[in-house]
């Protein structure tokens, strides 16, 4: 926050008179810019700043007369934000000062801890609750000294109702430029592969008949590692187009997409697939999803995913042809798993199957590198007990 | 319960250690006639003979050293040195000599010495007479540093102190003699523990000796703004129980640490460090302190009052903790 | 416990997984899934949840029986009073 003082305009004046405002609060103030129209006794004169800023409150109202150095309004400074600017009291007037003498004033604190710059201050203490409750501090103006997250500020956040519609439509927003970008500079390709599910199926109920409920796994993490798998035979899926060029990415994030309740859709990281193993997949995700859903996700899980799944099965659609979420290069997509019919050796027979897709950037990849990662995926698939 | 002054109670704990112990004497500059520069051994020499009760000469070398052989030879000595000023001159034997001996002699020499130093400003005595160094003193292996800051604890504190086997200072605050207050009569308390002297939940003030009512009554100033502050009385400088200090950190989550002495090296820089090495995760806001402006006392009283600690500077201290 | 407090419990346990329901709103007739928006995940924290909170275990082969929050009721009762025996 920027002090804006009355200075002195004349060896010999001590005092002003404000005439007129000329800066509203909210208003921007740059350097040279007039703020206030003060009476020096000698003439009306323009106070000009010194400094850029933008109006935040004025502490003497028009008419008053107050001694040079007061501060007569405060400024923002660019980008500080009106929240956790503490109003200031308002100076006494000249007029209104009393003769009798002024009782000592307060005693300022010792010394007044400097922010880390650059950072948004936030009290040890706070952030632990944050990251206890899954506040994300970022978002909580802070109350305590210098405008610092405190505790109860992080306590206050979590309490509050979610203002949902704002975040929907924020994330409405951020989607929709994705998106967007996508259509408008990706040329995907797309392709499909039914793949059956009937091993994967029953391997996973027998496993997680053995297993207490808490460490059950879902179809979701066999799916998320056998893509992790299949990328070994498609490096140029896993990776990032930037700069009119493909970076491939040795680790495998694989972004999961998970839907918002309040409506919306993210898709964070699950870090390093390939060397994990499901149990931990599935911590993982469980983790993942809780926070997602809480918005408390880090920024490096939302923006390090080399690739994307998507699984749209569970809402009962045969398949999904996704759009990349750039600058990634590749998607797959699981649609429902359902009973089909399939023909082996000239016989027809019922078969638990999904139809997986891809949609790729074709500049980083062509069709047949894209078919062979599928027909890999399918593959992996058919040996969940090696995931 | 009786009611007596922090110098009373004083006295009375030296009367009753001479009376019980014929191996206690007390020595130290006008002790004996005069009564004491703050008169806390007034009437002893009539009482228990020169003997016991001892004027020295002016040389804080010479006869806290004479204490620290007294105390070998198998004597109690009580030695008083008229302020912490002086008592710079006497640093000799008691840090290179009384703190070392139970090391350097593979624990087969103790030296039960206890010295009474009296500290502080705030009677207008000037700079050479004024100064607080007990954190000089709490930073010496060797020794325990006592620091009385209730009448109770002036009552109590010495027969705790002649007991330990090893040496041990105790930092009167010249403040505090006029201070009167209820004393229990049960005998008997701990050196090894700080009291919480105040409940509350929002700040923890931490302070000792001479700074304890100041921050009381900053304490009374804050509750009618609707602060809870908690009051932590050190009492023991040395070893500081930090146990104490961190229960009451943890649960306010905010500290101002108050100490008389001059803010840079002060006790509660040491304080403030192991709070900030203890407790980072549990802090709400920065660690703050109030301490006396770094300059020599000054003789004027409003000067004396503007340097050193004062509850409209605790009250500010802890508001700005709480961002107020 | 009757069948009506374990249906408010497991309703309770719903809430904290999708905190938009309304405890009223849900039909105990119909099936959930309609309901309430629950996918794998979700389900699989309700029946966490119920492991945690009612103590009991649900193999994943019963999740195919507990449709309905009177399926819910049907299910858990007897193996609630189980418990309390």
């Amino acid at each position: 926050m920027i002090e804006f003082k009355l200075p002195s305009m004349g060896a010999d004046m001590d005092e002003g008179k404000l005439l007129e405002w000329r800066v509203k609060p909210g208003d921007p103030v740059k350097k040279g810019d007039v703020v206030a129209v003060v009476d020096t006794t000698k003439a009306a004169v323009d106070v000009e700043s010194w400094q850029e800023g933008t109006m935040h409150e004025q502490l003497v109202g028009v008419g008053e007369t107050v001694p040079v150095g007061t501060v007569i309004a405060t400024f923002l400074e660019p980008g500080e934000s009106a929240q956790g600017v503490a109003k200031r009291a308002k100076p006494p007037t000249a007029a209104a000062a009393a003769p009798a003498p002024a009782p000592p004033a307060a005693p300022a604190p010792p010394v007044e801890p400097v922010a880390a710059a650059g950072r948004k201050p936030v009290s040890p203490a706070a952030r632990a609750r944050a990251k206890e409750l899954r506040v994300d501090v970022e978002t909580i103006a802070g109350t305590g000294l210098q405008g610092a997250v405190t505790i109860e500020d992080v306590e206050k956040a979590a309490a509050a109702p979610k203002t949902g519609a704002d975040r929907a439509a924020q994330m409405r927003k951020a989607i929709g430029a994705a998106m967007s970008r996508s259509k408008r500079e990706i040329p995907h390709y797309y392709l499909q592969e039914p793949v059956p599910m009937a091993r994967a199926v029953e391997w996973l109920a027998r496993e997680n008949e053995k297993r207490p409920v808490t460490e059950r796994l879902l179809m979701g993490v066999l799916q998320v590692k056998a893509v992790a798998r299949a990328l070994a035979k498609a490096p140029e899926l896993n990776g990032f187009w930037t700069d009119g060029a493909f970076r491939p990415s040795a680790a495998i994030h694989v972004g999961v997409a998970i839907s918002i309740r309040q409506g919306g859709l993210i898709a964070p990281a699950i870090h390093d697939v390939e060397r994990k193993g499901l149990d931990e997949l599935m911590r993982d995700l469980t983790d993942l999803v809780a926070r997602a859903r809480a918005g408390s996700l880090r920024s490096s899980e939302m923006s390090d995913p080399t690739i994307t799944v998507t699984n749209l099965g569970e809402t009962g659609v045969e398949s999904v042809l996704g759009v990349i979420y750039p600058p990634q290069v590749a998607l797959v997509g699981f649609g429902r798993i359902d009973v089909r019919p399939w023909v082996e050796d000239g016989t027809v027979k019922p078969v638990s199957m999904t139809m997986a897709s891809l949609s790729a950037d074709h500049r980083a990849s062509d069709g047949i590198r894209g078919a062979r990662f599928l027909a890999e995926l399918r593959e992996r698939l058919q040996h969940p007990e090696e995931l | 319960m009786k009611r007596m002054s922090y110098r009373e109670a004083m006295r009375q704990a030296l009367r009753e250690a001479l009376a019980s112990d014929p191996r206690v004497f007390l020595m130290g500059e006008d002790i004996g006639l005069y009564g004491g520069t703050y008169a806390v051994t007034k009437g002893l020499l009539d009482e228990f003979g020169p003997e016991r009760v001892r004027d020295t000469p002016l040389s804080e070398l010479a006869f806290v050293g004479a204490g620290v052989g007294a105390a070998l030879a198998g004597m109690r000595p009580i030695v008083e040195v008229m302020t912490v000023n002086f008592s710079l001159l006497s640093l000799d034997p008691i840090v290179n000599s009384a703190a070392l001996y139970r090391h350097m002699s593979g624990g087969q020499l103790g030296v039960p010495l206890v010295v009474r130093i009296s500290t502080g400003a705030g009677r207008q005595v000037a700079a050479q007479h004024s100064h607080s160094f007990e954190n000089w003193y709490a930073s010496i292996p060797g020794i325990k540093v006592l620091a009385p800051a209730t009448v109770a604890d002036a009552r109590h504190m010495l027969a705790a102190a002649l007991a330990d086997p090893d040496p041990v200072v105790i930092f009167e605050h010249v403040q505090l003699y006029n201070l009167e207050d209820e004393v229990p009569e049960e005998r008997g308390t701990d050196i090894a523990s700080a009291a919480v002297r105040r409940t509350g939940s929002a700040v923890s003030l931490v302070t000792y000796g001479g700074s304890l009512p100041k921050t009381l009554e900053a304490a009374a100033q804050l509750a009618a703004e609707g602060i809870e502050a908690e009051v932590v009385d050190l009492r023991v400088l040395r070893p500081l129980d930090m146990e104490t200090v961190l229960a009451s950190v943890r649960k306010c989550r905010r500290a101002v640490v108050v100490d008389e002495t001059w803010r840079s090296g002060s006790l509660a820089a040491e304080v403030m460090a192991r709070i900030a090495e203890s407790a980072f995760y549990d802090l709400d806001a920065p660690l703050a302190r109030v301490c006396t402006e770094e300059v020599p006392i000054p003789y004027a009283k409003h000067l004396e009052d503007a340097a050193l600690p004062q509850p409209a500077k605790i009250v500010a201290a802890a508001r700005a903790t709480l961002g107020r | 416990m009757k069948a009506d407090d374990i249906k408010s419990r497991v309703v309770e346990i719903i809430r904290t997984v999708a905190p938009e329901v309304e405890a009223g709103e849900i039909r105990p007739d119909r099936p959930l899934r309609d309901q309430v928006d629950l996918d794998s995940m979700d389900w699989l924290r309700v029946i966490v949840a119920v492991h945690e909170k009612l103590r009991v275990d649900i193999p994943e082969k019963d999740y195919a029986k507990l449709r309905t929050l009177d399926d819910w009721a049907l299910y858990l009762q007897p193996k609630l009073e189980r418990t309390a025996g």
